[in-house]
């Protein structure tokens, strides 16, 4: 049978991946090369088995399989075939294999690329990664096999890995269908971006601790992982961004982020992944604070990990937890065991970490990279408290109290506030000595651009002093941000006689690094005029309507003009679409759908809303409710959201900005020239 | 002397999250009871921001579409999954608690969309506070429908006989 085929690989798999880790360390103890080259290949042969795993139950799923359990939960017949694939990650069992898969993956493309050069890392990478393989492998193996199948005992229907005594094999005829709430298509590929982004943090982490094994202390281990971590980070951006946007396309609650545990759970390696990326550049500049950056790495591999489970055990109660398993002991127990080992490395190795300089001064880059990484590690703790609150409270008072939103949103505002003060800040600072005078003296000329921003909101209508201070600091950062780029541009034209526009390409595509960075910051800052105008003039209205008549919120008129409902057999699926006619200070504009739709497989609806998307505001319209018979009419929810389009537009733009950022450079010759003097050999960095 | 500056700073960032915390935390404290324990409290707690679960008594559902007046009766159920699990499940111990006249109940108001998820035995979680009258007036509905919950497994058959 191709299922007991496919477990049956996932055995061997998790067996080599245990073998390629214990090989791996007793050939290099014993100084084996034989051995290390054995736990090679282990590590190689992986991939194509896990391959050849997911192969098999891709084929399960499009071919309706449904006597194996996970294809029951996640499809059924009248699902297309492209969603029927992609419910690869729509479960439990099915997204712990694609976990193992991607991170298969990822090390078989470090360990062929970079063998030669990195000899020495290599097998403590291949030691971590197998280790992680493995664990991941046994959660499918032990618990979530996505190859079981039903049977039926004395005991009622289960599913079993081997057919038990006396059962009968139950071969449904339908599936359950995949929660309709994932048929999106920002849904479909959220899990796998948000998975790329975890799988590659494993990477750096696995140098890292190469790098304590073997005791090179330099930065080569951050250096050869720079870019694994770009893309990790890239990844992980865009999978939160992905579902911001699933939420307010999906969810129907008119808002995209809602601190929930799970949201914080992948919020969480994304603040340390970039705190990370911020200070692993004064390590390789400065050689300064080689700790704080094992520590980092290693708190977001934990992280990782940790978020995986949250999302994938069930033991949070939120948007999230399609599945419920009994696995969280077992993830505990990895993160506890992976975090003390890499600690007591740590430790091991502490006096060889120290720094080659010290920071100067208060005014000087170092110290502001230090300071945003304080701030970034700041959000971390609220958040992490918000989540453990309840517990922490009930374990002290024993009264359960939870804290909401608003907590998150009051904490960590000053702290973004303060953070993009210091974004519009560093690009002015210079490394090593500065002072306050000669920062002040940078500082000024792009200040007082941004100083009109403000008070152009403040005439158009936006009084409220939160936004004020927050649209001064994106105007701020982004002028800072501009002006120190054309200043250089102009510097660099200066000195080589070009056109100005070749300077600017030319700086930048040379330095990708700073002005990738930039790019970066002034997407974020875009994201953030989207996300203070959300949050602080979000206005909302509902009512109960008949036909013809309206209702008003702010400069809009919706009216209720009809309403129709349908079966689409083939899709499984019926439709309920009203339709409302839009009125901007009473002049018409258009015609909005608003729906409902109602899943018949999976006996669920889905509120699907309209939208009108203007750079201005959105205008976020739910049908929530109808009557069949058109007396009493339809119940309608409207959204105001001011400015939100700008999250996505910034969005957009982070996208572009972190490809060109991370994007491989063809010519050698392009790498920045490294300032340090201890600086490794050129061509070795990655 | 520098050292001496930044350990300062750090000491002062320090202090001024663990103030947004603390501060943050105080102002929003949402308190989780059950309907007995709230019910215990009596007057102390009116006012006060609560996130209250229990049991929906589907009889009790009344629904002004015209208003958006959405109002029913929510019994009693243990706040502990432990036993929860232990009484037989969710679906189980939300049915009892719902045919059980005994247990204690508790009037719910909430105005707004009557949300698709609400029928008898759901459980519901509610945000908000109760007033003097001992209604609790929810801003926030959250609901789960035991149903849900189930361990998805197909329908047995009906001439099932055990291989031997």
């Amino acid at each position: 049978m191709l299922a007991d085929l496919g477990f049956a690989i996932i055995v061997i798999t998790f067996v080599l991946a245990l073998y390629s880790a214990i090989i791996a360390i007793l050939g290099e103890r014993k100084k084996s090369p034989i051995l290390v080259e054995s736990a090679r290949r282990a590590q190689l042969l992986t991939f194509p088995l896990l391959t050849l795993a997911a192969a098999i139950l891709i084929y399960q799923l499009i071919n309706n399989k449904f006597d194996v359990s996970f294809v029951y939960e996640v499809t059924s017949r009248s699902m297309p075939t492209y969603l029927k694939i992609t419910a690869w990650w729509g479960g439990q069992a099915g997204s712990l294999l694609f976990w193992s898969w991607l991170l298969s993956a990822f090390t078989s493309i470090v360990t062929l690329r970079n063998w030669d050069r990195d000899r020495e890392f290599l097998p403590w990478v291949i030691v971590v990664s197998s280790v992680t393989l493995a664990f991941f492998l046994s959660l499918n193996v032990f618990f979530e096999n996505p190859f079981a199948r039903f049977y039926q005992t004395i005991d009622g229907v289960s599913a079993y890995t081997f057919k038990p005594a006396g059962g009968v094999p139950i071969i449904p005829d339908e599936g359950q269908g995949l929660n309709p709430l994932l048929r999106h298509p920002g849904m479909i590929i959220h899990p796998p971006l948000l998975y790329l982004g975890y799988v590659s943090f494993v990477i750096p982490f696995a140098f890292a601790i190469a790098a304590l094994v073997t005791g090179r202390t330099d930065d080569r281990w951050a250096r050869i992982t720079r870019r694994w971590t770009l893309w990790a980070w890239m990844f992980l951006s865009l999978g939160l961004v992905l579902g911001a946007r699933w939420a307010y396309d999906v969810l129907g609650w008119g808002g995209y982020w809602g601190w929930d545990p799970v949201e914080i759970a992948a919020f969480m390696p994304w603040l340390t992944g970039t705190a990370f990326l911020h200070s692993v550049m004064i390590q390789e500049k400065r050689g300064m604070l080689k700790h704080w950056n094992m520590i980092l790495i290693m708190l977001t591999y934990a992280l990782v990990i940790f978020g995986t489970f949250l999302t994938r055990s069930g033991v949070l109660s939120s948007v999230h937890a399609f599945a419920q398993s009994a696995i969280g002991p077992m993830f505990f127990g990895f993160i506890g065991m992976t975090f003390i080992v890499s600690i007591a490395l740590l430790i091991w190795r502490w006096p060889e970490l120290k720094s080659e300089t010290e920071m100067k001064s208060m005014f000087s880059r170092d110290a502001f990279f230090l300071f945003n990484n304080l701030l970034f590690l700041s959000v971390l703790v609220v958040s992490f408290w918000g989540v453990i609150f309840p517990l922490v409270s009930e374990l002290f008072t024993g009264q359960k109290i939870t804290v909401g939103p608003p907590f998150y949103e009051r904490a960590n505002a000053p702290i973004f506030g303060t953070m993009m003060a210091l974004m519009g800040i560093a690009p002015l600072t210079a490394w090593g000595k500065s002072t306050a005078l000669t920062l002040g003296r940078a500082l000024w000329k792009p200040t007082i651009p941004a100083l009109f921003i403000p008070v152009w909101a403040y005439l158009s209508g936006y009084t409220n002093w939160v936004a004020l201070i927050g649209f001064f600091l994106v105007a701020f950062v982004i002028s800072v941000t501009l002006y120190d780029t054309i200043r250089s541009a102009h510097a660099r034209q200066r000195a080589h006689k070009e056109k100005f526009t070749t300077s600017l390409l030319r700086l930048a595509s040379r330095n990708r690094r700073r002005y990738g960075g930039y790019l970066i910051h002034i997407s974020m800052m875009l994201m953030a005029i989207g996300i203070l105008g959300i949050e602080l003039f979000q206005t909302e209205t509902q009512g109960t309507i008949s036909k013809g008549q309206s209702l008003q919120l702010g400069r809009y008129t919706i009216n209720y003009n009809d309403v129709a409902s349908w079966d689409v057999p083939e899709k499984g699926v019926n439709h309920t679409r009203a339709v409302v006619d839009i009125y901007k200070d009473n002049k018409y504009i258009g015609q909005l759908y608003p729906r409902i739709d109602y899943y018949f497989d999976s006996n669920q609806t889905m509120t699907i809303p309209a939208l009108r998307s203007t750079l201005q505001d959105d205008l976020y319209i739910l049908l929530v409710d109808w009557e069949p018979v058109s007396a009493s009419g339809a119940t309608f929810k409207i959204f105001h959201n001011p400015l939100v389009n700008w999250l996505w537009i910034g969005s957009l733009a982070l996208i572009a900005s972190m490809l060109f950022t991370a994007w491989p450079d063809k010519d050698p010759s392009l790498r920045p020239v490294r300032a340090r003097k201890h600086a490794v050999q050129p061509g070795a960095a990655d | 002397m520098q050292q001496k500056k930044f350990i300062w700073g750090g000491l002062l960032i320090l202090g001024a999250v663990v103030l947004l915390i603390v501060t943050s935390t105080e102002a929003n404290a949402e308190y989780f009871m059950t309907i007995d324990e709230l019910k215990a409290e009596g007057a102390q707690v009116t006012g006060k921001s609560l996130r209250v679960s229990g049991a929906v008594d589907g009889d009790t559902i009344e629904y002004d579409a015209q208003s958006l007046t959405l109002s029913f009766e929510v019994a009693h159920v243990t706040g502990n999954n432990a036993d929860i699990e232990a009484q037989g499940g969710l679906a189980k111990v939300l049915h009892e608690a719902v045919v059980d006249t005994t247990r204690e109940r508790l009037q719910v108001v909430y105005v707004g969309a009557k949300p698709d998820l609400l029928r008898g035995e759901a459980q519901a979680i509610m945000v908000g506070s109760i007033s003097d009258d001992g209604i609790f007036y929810a801003d926030e509905l959250l609901l789960k429908c035991p149903t849900k919950y189930e361990e998805a497994v197909p329908e047995p058959l009906d001439n099932f006989k055990p291989i031997t």
